[in-house]
């Protein structure tokens, strides 16, 4: 699968009450130094056919944990938790929908563009990576949706770009009425000042860092501005999220690491 | 004549089914234990530390994994005494665990009104004071440091509570001396000691404030010395050690040091059960090893065959 590892685990519970949006909790061996759970959102969770009480879902194996998720054998046990987080709602009255996948959070549109249809959705999508490897199933993501537009960093597979490159076009081409995404943060900010502007109805996954992934520790908040604006509130990816309407999020508060990155950066080479 | 032996333990005043409890910030609002275990067959569970105004916490990211730990920081996200009393008290209350409750202040006056508002109600079972935060009154990093002021704090808490308190001591070089001046103030027990101040690397890699709190498996060696020690130097306190017990073990280790009771924290955000888990082993190694309940472990050698103590 490109930069990323799949694996498909038998759960019929888990499987049977999945819903797009919602994630899993994989625990890890305990011998190791690395302790906390690894969290990942649900790719595929089969309640029919030949898959039925099964469960997919996508990683990068790019540290300890999830190196070592990679090494697991088939038929091996593991323990997971799940499902955890509110996932995406679906509209009610609105048909047009456009889903924007960056990377592996991609994972989860599919499973939500399968949900949507079901409904008698329109879907329309817009995958993205930094390079080929890294846009996740293209061909599935064509299978799934009316159109599909795929863009990457560096133009080895469809156009060269960012989503922002492109989402203006789809949303007039598609007269999108919903936007859903799970993307980067950066992206992210930048969707979501774009379906403001457009006024277009949003909800976002969050990718953040979590530690018990069930609410017990604080660890994973996103700054959320309350209904009646009289400020904000940390509230936990994990179980008030991690999809959130990004209307509300106060990126002022979202101090994010690349952005810290990114000032030490150009302070040191301003 | 065979007696069955019991978890019961008591804590001068504070009973408890089970000498394992949730520790602070692990146990969440109270609505999120239900679903995760049955927390009738906890020894207790204590409240994250609530302040006297709602706290929106530190910036994330809060948590970073580092060697067998990780360093974290919410800064004392709460939701302020009052509406810990309407809302997560009663939640606490109704999961079945006896509730420990843990205030923070920042001054002297702070802890007044913290104890004072939890006097009348009845769900609370002790008062965890937490001492490692600011001393804003004083102008100095950490309330909890000098003896004067850890037992001034401490003392006035005991004498306005109803239930009694322990006091959380902060890890440093005179634990020994504030230990020995908070019990003198009038605290009941004393929590050892809890998560460790220390650093982390900014950025990707950790945690946005860059000093947090090391908890987990790589402190344990830390909390068990200051068990020992404290257990020795005060064998009538009850004490509740906190910090890097994971498996039943580890627990077994601690109750062995000296401790009356044992927190699980970072173990519980891995696995709700653990807590649980840890505490049906702790019976089958007193079962196994012939005694009546975890007070008999006090000053005993941990028995290394024994089965499932490593589980």
């Amino acid at each position: 699968l490109g930069d990323y590892r799949s694996l498909t685990i038998v759960a019929p519970e888990i499987a049977e009450s999945a819903a797009p949006g919602q994630f899993l909790g994989i625990g890890m061996p305990d011998d190791r130094e690395f302790l906390l759970r690894r969290h990942f959102a649900v790719h595929q969770a089969s309640r029919r056919g030949g898959w039925a009480g099964t469960l997919e879902f996508v990683f990068a194996p790019v540290e300890p944990g999830a190196r070592w998720l990679a090494g697991r054998r088939p038929h091996e046990f593991l323990d997971v938790m799940g499902p955890l987080g509110r996932g995406f709602s679906y509209p009610r009255d609105l048909t047009n929908c456009l889903l924007l996948g960056e990377g592996m959070g991609a994972a989860s549109l599919y499973f939500l563009a399968q949900e949507l249809s079901a409904r008698h959705k329109r879907v329309d999508m817009i995958v993205a990576g930094r390079t080929l490897g890294s846009v996740f199933k293209p061909i599935e993501g064509k299978r799934l949706s009316k159109t599909i537009s795929i863009v990457t960093g560096d133009g080895s597979l469809g156009d060269r770009g960012s989503i922002l490159d492109v989402l203006p076009r789809m949303v007039e081409e598609t007269d999108t009425e919903v936007v859903y995404a799970s993307v980067s943060t950066p992206t992210l900010r930048e969707v979501a000042a774009f379906c403001r502007a457009r006024r277009i109805p949003a909800q976002v996954s969050i990718q953040e860092q979590m530690a018990c992934g069930t609410g017990l520790c604080y660890m994973c908040v996103i700054p959320i501005a309350r209904a009646d604006r009289s400020g904000y509130d940390n509230l936990r990816a994990c179980v008030e999220g991690p999809v959130f309407n990004p209307g509300r999020i106060v990126w002022e508060r979202w101090i994010r690491p690349e952005s810290a990155e990114q000032n030490a950066l150009e302070a040191s080479e301003g | 004549l065979i007696v069955a032996p019991t978890l019961a333990v008591e804590l001068d005043g504070v009973s408890l089914t089970t000498p394992i409890l949730i520790a602070s910030g692990c146990a969440g609002t109270g609505r999120e234990i239900r679903g995760l275990l049955d927390a009738r067959r906890l020894g207790g569970l204590v409240s994250r530390s609530i302040t006297v105004h709602r706290e929106l916490g530190a910036p994330g990211p809060r948590v970073a994994e580092t060697a067998s730990g990780i360093v974290w920081d919410t800064g004392l996200q709460n939701p302020g005494i009052e509406y810990f009393l309407a809302e997560e008290l009663p939640a606490l209350a109704a999961t079945g665990a006896p509730v420990i409750v843990s205030i923070a202040g920042t001054s002297l006056e702070e802890y007044v009104r913290l104890t004072s508002a939890l006097h009348a109600r009845q769900e609370v079972s002790a008062i965890e004071v937490h001492l490692s935060g600011p001393d804003l009154e004083l102008r100095r990093p950490v309330l909890g440091a000098r003896v004067d002021r850890a037992s001034e704090i401490v003392g006035a808490c005991a004498r306005l509570s109803r239930v009694p308190v322990f006091p959380k001591v902060p890890f440093g070089g005179n634990l020994e001396a504030i230990a020995v001046a908070c019990v003198r103030a009038g605290a009941r027990g004393l929590t050892l000691v809890g998560p460790l101040p220390a650093g982390s690397a900014g950025g990707s890699s950790g945690l946005e404030s860059a000093v947090g709190w090391l908890a987990g498996p790589a402190i344990k060696p830390l909390v068990l010395g200051a068990v020992r020690r404290m257990s020795q130097a005060l064998p009538e306190v009850p004490i509740m050690a906190s910090g890097g017990v994971r498996t039943t073990r580890d627990a077994v280790e601690m109750l062995a040091a000296g401790a009356w009771a044992v927190q699980v924290g970072t173990a519980t955000l891995i696995d709700p059960q653990s807590p649980v888990e840890i505490a049906r082993g702790i019976l089958r190694y007193i079962r196994h090893q012939g005694l009546g309940s975890p007070a008999d472990l006090r000053g005993a050698a941990v028995e290394t065959a024994s089965p499932r103590a490593s589980e």
